[in-house]
């Protein structure tokens, strides 16, 4: 009887240590981080962000770059820039598809932006030592403050400042980190004078359910990716903005030390064909056509003689 | 431990407790919609749970069917209504109401069907008719089983209710999306906490409703309970199965 208590005594005892242990990585790990990367091999790690065309693009990376010999590990749908970029920094991902003004805005808040070109070269400055960009794509992905057909119509809506002319309260829709970004809502107040009315959190980085917001009525302008196939119904209008508020977003893939300058060559070739008419197709075959990023990607390499 | 201590100083930054999206606020939201959750979905699953458990009929199927409910992902479900109903809290309580769905109607069925036949059979000698039966032994009799449904709903409803935030800006899913997308893991961790600590409060309660409602006859009626877990008993049983000896140990 004895016995058996003690062996219980010592069961609690394991149990409870292990709790401890485990707890106790919880608190010291990043439990994003990576596991530790296969530094020295001829591994090519290439990252994306959790967003259905970055995932595209990053495939079209990685089989370009096996079809030329080299060793892929993909690390896929790794969420917003803020998760990311510290891994890319460290030298954890060694190529991730990025957008010129966006990545711009994020290394540097106050950057002046300007021309596609200027932005790049802004960027290249902007980047860490042990960072490069590669050609950029003819393919743009940016931000966009976007309204219905009807509403533009109604209140004669061209740029961004012509909100001023709403005469209704405008709620605005879009991803949690919207509220945040140097574009955001209070950019509209400060920068145009325009007082919006409230913030929906929608968090389908401007998907479907966003599409559909704006179109009921729950929400007045909303940030819609302006390579989204939702722009082919024509029923929604990209604001201009002639302010530059959005940088030009072109996309570019960002690269460690670890590429050589024959993957970098495979890169530059993919991003001289992908042009912006074809990032708005391959967005549609993953949305309308519900492809998954590898088939999209295969089919559109081997139309191109990529691989 | 950058973790903890950022979770911390979460909690406890006095910003956070105020306004429309401070943490008071929150909680009340996430409670609210629970709470509604677990009525829309007792509204449904009890009647038929109830009407399975007095008939006996229609037990496959409902354990089919729920059974399928419970493998329907919940943000799937949750967008698919979003783009018929569009953004808000309907889509939420459509979603979350199937997944409340099962427990509860496992719970209301089983709890009929644990009863003693004998017991509705003597009801019924004694003249009650249906509805008196199932109002006055079936109902009070299996209240503990239904009960005890009502709260692996909750439990899963307080945990699952965060993904109300991916429509509406609404309870402490808040907290985990914004976190999530700044990379604020205090804020995130923070918000988990929350739920956790609303999840164990209603455990609590649920557990001594559980308690509470069994009836006064069930309990009457049954030896007082003497084991007290320690391994003295055990050789007590092993005397029990000598037949005509006494229950008296003589070892």
């Amino acid at each position: 009887m004895f016995a058996m208590n003690r062996g219980r005594l010592t069961l609690i005892g394991v149990v409870a240590v292990g709790a401890v242990v485990a707890l106790a990585g919880c608190a010291s790990g990043d439990p994003l981080a990576e596991p530790a990367s296969s530094a020295g091999g001829s591994t090519i790690v290439v990252g994306s962000q959790a967003y259905y065309s970055n995932e595209i693009i990053a495939e079209i990376y990685s089989q370009a770059l096996e079809a030329g010999g080299f060793t892929v590990d993909r690390q896929f749908q790794i969420g917003q820039r803020e998760v990311y970029l510290p891994d890319i920094e460290a030298g954890k991902i060694d190529v991730f598809p990025e957008y010129t003004g966006d990545l711009l805005q994020a290394l540097d808040k106050t950057a002046a932006g300007g021309t596609s070109d200027e932005t790049y070269e802004q960027l290249q400055a902007a980047l860490p030592d042990n960072l490069r960009v590669l050609d950029q794509a003819g393919a743009s992905d940016q931000n966009s403050w976007t309204v219905t057909a009807d509403f533009a119509t109604k209140y004669n809506l061209t740029d961004i400042a012509s909100l001023i002319n709403v005469s209704v309260p405008i709620t605005v829709g879009g991803n949690s980190e919207l509220e945040t970004r140097p574009y955001g809502p209070t950019a509209l107040k400060e920068k145009y004078g325009i007082q919006t009315a409230g913030f929906k959190p929608v968090e389908d980085g401007g998907g479907p359910l966003t599409v559909k917001a704006l179109e009921d009525g729950d929400i007045q302008l909303a940030n819609i990716y302006t390579a989204s196939p939702a722009f082919e119904s024509g029923n929604l209008v990209v604001l201009e903005d002639p302010d530059a508020l959005f940088l030009p977003s072109n996309v570019v893939p960002v690269v460690s030390d670890k590429i050589d300058d024959a993957a970098a060559a495979i890169l530059n070739k993919v991003s001289a064909a992908l042009t912006e008419d074809t990032l708005v197709q391959l967005n549609s075959q993953s949305v309308n056509d519900e492809l998954s990023a590898d088939k999209i990607a295969t089919a559109w390499l081997t139309k191109e003689k990529l691989i | 431990m950058n973790f903890v201590t950022e979770t911390v100083a979460w909690l406890i930054d006095p910003a956070n407790w105020v306004g429309a999206g401070g943490i008071p606020t929150r909680l009340v939201q996430h409670l609210l919609f629970t709470l509604v959750t677990l009525v829309l979905a007792a509204v449904i699953a009890v009647p038929i749970g109830f009407l399975i458990g007095h008939t006996g009929r229609g037990r496959g199927l409902a354990v089919a069917t729920s059974g399928a409910f419970r493998a329907i992902p919940t943000l799937g479900l949750l967008t698919l209504v979003a783009l018929w109903v569009g953004i808000g809290l309907n889509a939420p309580y459509v979603a979350l109401t199937v997944l409340a769905i099962p427990p509860i109607l496992a719970g209301a069925y089983t709890g009929f069907e644990a009863i003693d036949r004998k017991i509705i059979d003597a009801a019924r000698a004694v003249g009650m008719s249906e509805a008196q039966i199932v109002l006055k032994v079936e109902l009070p009799l299996g209240l503990p089983l239904l009960i005890g449904g009502l709260r692996s709903a909750t439990l899963q409803v307080v945990a699952t209710a965060t993904l109300a935030a991916y429509v509406a800006d609404f309870g402490l899913g808040r907290y985990l999306f914004e976190g999530l997308r700044i990379r604020d893991y205090g804020e995130m961790l923070g918000g988990s906490i929350l739920v956790i600590l609303l999840a164990i409060v209603l455990e609590g309660v649920f557990a001594l409703a559980q308690k509470l409602v069994v009836p006064r006859g069930v309990t009457a009626g049954l030896p007082t309970d003497i084991r007290d877990g320690s391994s003295r008993s055990r050789p007590a049983m092993e005397s029990t199965i000598k037949e005509g000896t006494s229950h008296v140990r003589n070892e």
